[in-house]
């Protein structure tokens, strides 16, 4: 029983973030926003060089979410959880370049359609299918991350099956992960503030009515990241009940990570309110994704369907 | 990164879950704040420690297994999912027991811990006063140095002892040294039969009606040296180490949290009460959780580190789950819930988790100032 990282994991986890930090995240983020994808692109390339694209095939779900951790710390922008989590997994392979798919009714939109090579559905019969150009809109619809560049493909489809599969419960803690990283940063950059601004003169992260909800958001995050962790580990078990503890990981990760954004935006006061501030970066994604793979009702839901199964199956 | 159990501790576990299949009292035992049920407690005490169930974690030679941390959480979680009675005996073997291991002479270390394990005598933790409760270092409560006699005269009050109205011995801080420089300077930490002369317990009732606690005083109470706990004037360095595991990991294992999330699911499943549903998940989520965060401080505590201010962060986290698991229960349980039972003595005890050990504001102050790094509150801004 070692229930912490491994060396080799944190090893990853700084090169990783000392790569991502190094590239000017925000700013590539803000450009990604304008549909300006080079930066993004080149960040996207030095990522997939140290193997980021392919975890999902060759490593565990614990480097999976090792990674996605970074990823949301900087809020790297693009359909990573799709090239990197989703499809590896629904097509068996490692995902060459950048991918996208579209899985509804949970992720309806194809994120960031426009740029990557190749653009799925899936529908929950077999294998995701290939969306050709035609059958793409054009226009992204707006999002509130503006990083999300979200497209309508194709018809409304059955779908059957998706929700529990092996690629949607990765997807969905690829996603939990991420949410862990946006929360820690926007605790991070918060606790920063706070102990710089001043008002009726003295730092009002000496306040204790900031300090209690500080303390909540570290309360929350902790209990978050060995949900995340205990999910990757029930997922690279066979058998088992990997699929609600998946679950589980996603309804606390983004409890964490919204009350973080709350508690991050409410500590800053109206200079966080700003697009211009950095803060706004972190804020609009975690919003996206608390509903992103799976409501945080849809989780629950599947909780309880579990639990519940358990009492009839032994009853 | 796992979360297997070796071998050794699958064994361990299966003999732990036999024995309590076989031994745990079919129908719950009466409230251990009550005469007969103080009784009946002491007796299902005497039996774990028969069979050296009631302390897996100490030595042998103390009517221990020498069980390691890991077992340790193996053995709460198989004795609350076994539905087995709460621990009279709690103060003691979770608040004093590490001190004693820690810092108490050999000879007491004989005189005390093996009566503790097979409750023979149960310990009450006289550490409140009236006008100190969380601020434990502004206690008032006494110690006059008696040189002829050899040891100590304690005078004062202490007050929500927990256990007092029926416990044998109490332990507690006292102001030694009312000239020291720092108020958490000058405190030592001694031990007491309650039965002592001077010593008069008045118990309290508590929100259930029952006597859990008392009110303690103490009238030039005589009390040896071979009684102090660790170095005369070094009571707070000895108390704060206690402070950790009652906070932390020692007195709350996730067993009873997972075990009343599990019963919570068994009761929604009766009963169905829709609009309870999301925190019925969440409570199990929160439990879940629990049990997964103590498996990584079981594992950073099994390679040398320290619970530190995590302790903090534990003890707000389980002690409003449990109040959250109650309430949840409460509500399920619709106009039923006001009839006596044990949701709802669960429910009244969970309302003093928050309080107790240490009230969860001044944990957010600990976990702002220690783990996040906060400054402190400008003087006399904290009433």
């Amino acid at each position: 029983m070692r229930f912490e990282h491994t060396t080799d994991q944190r090893d990853f986890a700084r090169s990783l973030d000392k790569l991502v930090a190094g590239s000017d995240p925000i700013a590539v983020a803000r450009a990604w926003a304008e549909g300006d994808h080079a930066a993004g692109l080149t960040l996207w390339a030095r990522l997939a060089e140290q193997g980021v694209t392919m975890l999902a095939t060759e490593a565990s779900p614990v480097e999976v979410c090792v990674a996605f951790e970074v990823l949301g710390r900087h809020s790297v922008p693009g359909p990573w959880v799709e090239s990197a989590a989703y499809l590896p997994v629904a097509l068996g392979r490692e995902v060459a370049g950048v991918a996208t798919v579209a899985v509804p009714p949970h992720t309806p939109y194809a994120l960031d359609a426009d740029v990557a090579e190749a653009v799925y559905l899936d529908s929950g019969r077999g294998e995701p299918t290939l969306v050709p150009p035609e059958r793409r809109a054009s226009e992204p619809v707006v999002s509130v991350d503006p990083t999300r560049r979200l497209f309508r493909v194709g018809e409304a489809v059955d779908v059957a099956g998706v929700s529990g599969s092996r690629a949607f419960d990765l997807a969905a803690l690829a996603t939990a992960a991420q949410l862990l990283g946006l929360g820690e940063r926007v605790l991070a950059d918060s606790v920063t503030y706070v102990t710089q601004r001043r008002q009726f003169g003295r730092e009002i992260g000496s306040y204790q009515a900031i300090k209690h909800q500080l303390a909540n958001v570290r309360i929350a995050l902790d209990f978050a990241q060995p949900l995340v962790y205990g999910a990757a580990v029930a997922l690279s078990e066979p058998a088992g009940t990997a699929e609600r503890s998946v679950s589980a990981a996603k309804v606390q990760a983004a409890e964490a990570a919204y009350l973080a954004s709350r508690v991050g935006l409410q500590v800053h006061g109206a200079i966080g309110y700003t697009r211009e501030h950095d803060l706004s970066v972190f804020l609009t994604r975690i919003r996206a994704l608390v509903t992103a793979w799976g409501t945080p009702a849809f989780h629950r839901s599947r909780i309880l369907d579990s639990l519940l199964g358990e009492r009839i199956g032994s009853a | 990164m796992d979360l297997d159990l070796s071998p050794g501790e699958l064994a361990f576990r299966d003999e732990a879950r036999a024995w309590l299949a076989a031994n745990v009292p079919a129908d719950p035992l009466p409230s251990m704040d009550t005469s007969p049920g103080w009784r009946a407690h002491q007796e299902w005490e005497a039996r774990l420690a028969a069979d050296r169930w009631s302390v897996v974690s100490w030595p042998e030679e103390f009517h221990g297994r020498d069980a390691s941390l890991v077992e340790w959480v193996v053995f709460e979680e198989e004795y609350y999912r076994a539905g087995a009675p709460g621990r009279v005996s709690q103060n003691g073997i979770f608040l004093l027991a590490p001190i004693i291991f820690g810092h108490g002479n050999p000879e007491q270390q004989r005189r005390w811990l093996p009566t503790m394990a097979t409750g023979e005598q149960i310990w009450a933790q006289c550490w409140s006063e009236p006008e100190a409760g969380s601020d434990l270092a502004s206690l008032s409560s006494t110690a006059r140095r008696d040189d002829e006699r050899g040891g100590w005269v304690l005078n004062g009050q202490k007050t929500w002892s927990s256990r007092a109205p029926f416990a044998d011995w109490g332990f507690g801080l006292f102001r030694s040294d009312p000239d020291a420089q720092r108020k958490h300077d000058g405190l030592t930490y001694f031990c007491f039969p309650l039965d002592a002369a001077g010593i008069t317990v008045r118990p309290i009732a508590q929100l259930d009606g029952e006597p859990g606690f008392a009110e303690v005083f103490f009238e030039d109470v005589f009390v040896p040296d071979a009684d102090v706990l660790g170095a005369p004037g070094d009571g707070w360095r000895v108390a704060m180490s206690t402070a950790g595991n009652e906070r932390g990991l020692s007195l709350r294992s996730p067993g009873r949290f997972c075990a009343a999330a599990d019963r919570l699911v068994d009761l929604y499943a009766a009963t169905r009460t829709s609009s309870a549903t999301e925190r019925v998940v969440d409570a199990w989520i929160r439990a879940e959780a629990y049990r997964l965060y103590t498996w990584g401080t079981v594992t950073r505590l099994a390679d040398g580190g320290e619970m530190g201010a995590a302790g903090s962060v534990n003890k707000v986290w389980w002690s409003e789950l449990d109040v959250a698991l109650h309430e949840t229960a409460l509500d399920l349980l619709g106009p039923e819930a006001e009839v006596a039972g044990p949701w709802l003595d669960g429910y009244l005890f969970s309302l003093s988790g928050p309080i107790y050990a240490g009230t969860n504001e001044i944990q957010r102050n600990i976990i702002a100032e220690r783990v996040l790094g906060l400054p402190r509150e400008a003087k006399g801004a904290r009433a």
